[in-house]
């Protein structure tokens, strides 16, 4: 298998070729276009493209409140899923991995929201959330919370974002809670042991045994959460539109509304300005992570 | 040590108790649209008990027919069926030659096929709409099952590339020595061997695809070759208040995939495990 001829070295590379053209046409093609379609002005339909600059950059940073408005919302998500959700999750996985009975059957359950789909669950949850008939009320009037009969949770400017925020930790607890279970099965049962022995406690196991090991993975939950959150959308179409007058929107429905607008340079530009702001949420997290395991 | 026991005990019922009402929560919602999708719609309207009145197995079949959730379930089945064998075969064989072959420039063809991985392209779906645009393939299954094919690359070749590699090397020496090729070794040795890792990336990528909506909803106009998850809204939208069938809807859509969940449950933790190293 060694040292093969450039004709081998040339002709293996058909074995990557299908995988190569559909990487470069549909992932890298789109890349390069996104970056270079946000310098300039188009519809779509014109055959000429009017060069424009950062124009539209500076637009969108000093003269689209509504843009950043759908950032800060997404950014409100982001910031319940890291906290709530990831706490619950934590804790599920650390009650979990106590070595109880139906350890599996608990698994199963829990990630049976993040195998649903977008949509599926979002349609649910707006009918039950429904405010004359949605089974939410007719409890909450039950147990004495007679105030909120008819009361419409994703209608309501003060209880829309938080009533889709709260669905999408719901559907999404469980994916971090199966990662973090896998962190910390991988931490050995002898640390523990030999702890006990020293006569710490389960506070001081916890903080100077699973905390420690478990930065990568918690690293790694913190990144794949605030990507979800962020980028959140199938949830807010089915359930609200981004309604109401914008107080749902997030950046996904923004790029999305300007292209259907037939906006697309400016569409482009909302995307690239929120790829950085992703990438540099991302950087930051593996950057103090690193920092935090010195 | 009794009352060590006795708090361990405690402790015990304490844990049960929060696991169990997570669990609830988590499968209610669920439950609920089962039994909404049996009901009438007059009972949606005026009661919320538990189990429907008389269960209406009607609106099944009314839902596929008459809703077209039928004709929707069979697009997404054809989706995921054509789309996940594709994944399969493009990354699979490249997979393989990362793994075993040598070729020009392996080191960095790698890193940049998996680099969408690492880099979030939010919005691609814009250039991917204008790129089909011009390629005459807007509006058409061959548009959308390229987005999806091609959505699939990175995560394929990341987890088959690691399986190829530790598979043992000296079956594969034998058979070349024995005159086989290097792509009948691919088709007839390694990708048997692989099954496992294939399997993840199978049930993954079902998932993927059966939920996808949004690359559905700007490459698709025509009703007749929408997904289910499409479908939904469609229905969504034209009868806001026809409760049971809509329910029936969400039903059929999540049916296919929590039978395979439940069946293949041990890939996907495995395969969550081997996409989130990627972090």
């Amino acid at each position: 298998m060694m040292n093969a001829s450039p004709k081998e070295k040339t002709f293996n590379m058909l074995f990557i070729l299908p995988a190569l053209l559909l990487f470069l046409v549909f992932n890298l093609y789109p890349l390069l276009r996104t970056i270079q379609l946000s310098f300039f002005q188009w519809n779509g339909i014109d055959k000429d493209m009017l060069f424009v600059g950062f124009a539209q950059y500076k637009h969108i940073i000093f003269n689209n409140p509504a843009y950043w408005k759908s950032m800060l919302n997404a950014g409100y998500v982001t910031l319940l899923c890291l906290t709530l959700q990831n706490g619950l999750a934590l804790l599920l996985a650390i009650l979990v991995n106590r070595q109880i009975r139906g350890e599996n059957i608990y698994r199963v359950i829990f990630f049976l929201p993040p195998v649903l789909s977008g949509i599926v669950v979002g349609l649910i949850w707006k009918f039950m959330y429904d405010g004359n008939f949605g089974i939410l009320n007719s409890w909450l009037a039950a147990i004495g919370f007679e105030q909120f009969k008819d009361f419409a949770w994703l209608s309501e400017i003060k209880t829309a974002l938080s009533s889709v925020a709260v669905v999408h930790m719901w559907k999404g607890f469980g994916y971090g809670f199966i990662i973090l279970l896998a962190g910390l099965q991988t931490i050995p049962n002898e640390l523990y042991e030999a702890a006990e022995v020293d006569g710490a406690d389960t506070w001081q196991q916890f903080r100077h045994i699973t905390v420690p090991s478990m930065i990568p993975v918690f690293t790694m939950v913190t990144i794949l959460t605030v990507l979800g959150a962020m980028q959140i959308f199938d949830l807010i179409y089915s359930m609200t539109q981004g309604g109401p007058a914008g107080h749902t929107d997030v950046p996904i429905t923004k790029i999305y509304q300007y292209m259907n607008n037939g906006e697309f340079g400016y569409s482009t530009a909302m995307a690239v300005i929120f790829g950085m702001v992703l990438l540099i949420a991302s950087i930051c997290q593996l950057y103090a992570s690193k920092k935090f395991n010195k | 040590m009794n009352s060590f026991k006795v708090k361990k005990k405690i402790l015990d019922v304490i844990t049960h108790v929060i696991l169990i009402a997570v669990a609830i929560t988590c499968v209610f919602p669920v439950f609920w649209m089962l039994s909404s999708s049996l009901k009438t719609n007059e009972e949606i309207f005026k009661s919320i008990s538990l189990f429907p009145e008389a269960w209406q197995w009607s609106n099944y079949t009314e839902a596929l027919l008459k809703a077209k959730f039928g004709m929707y379930f069979l697009n997404s089945l054809i989706y995921t069926v054509v789309g996940v064998s594709a994944i399969v075969l493009v990354t699979s064989m490249a997979a393989y030659a990362f793994a075993r072959l040598e070729f020009w420039g392996k080191t960095v063809l790698f890193y940049l096929l998996i680099s969408t991985l690492l880099i979030p392209i939010p919005g691609a779906f814009v250039p991917l709409y204008l790129l089909l645009k011009s390629l005459h393939l807007l509006d058409t299954r061959t548009g959308l099952l390229l987005c999806y094919i091609s959505g699939g690359i990175a995560f394929g070749l990341f987890l088959l590339k690691a399986f190829f590699e530790e598979l043992p090397r000296e079956i594969e020496e034998a058979a070349l020595i024995d005159g086989c090729s290097r792509f009948g070794i691919y088709w007839r040795i390694a990708l048997p061997l692989a099954k496992p890792a294939v399997a993840t990336l199978v049930i993954i990528q079902c998932l993927n695809i059966w939920n996808e909506f949004l690359l559905a909803l700007v490459v698709l106009q025509d009703p007749s070759k929408m997904p289910i998850q499409r479908g939904l809204m469609v229905f969504q939208g034209t009868h806001m208040t026809d409760y049971p069938l809509l329910m029936a809807g969400l039903t059929i859509a999540t049916v296919p995939i929590v039978i395979i969940y439940l069946l293949m449950q041990k890939h996907i933790v495995k395969g969550i495990a081997a996409g989130a190293v990627k972090g």
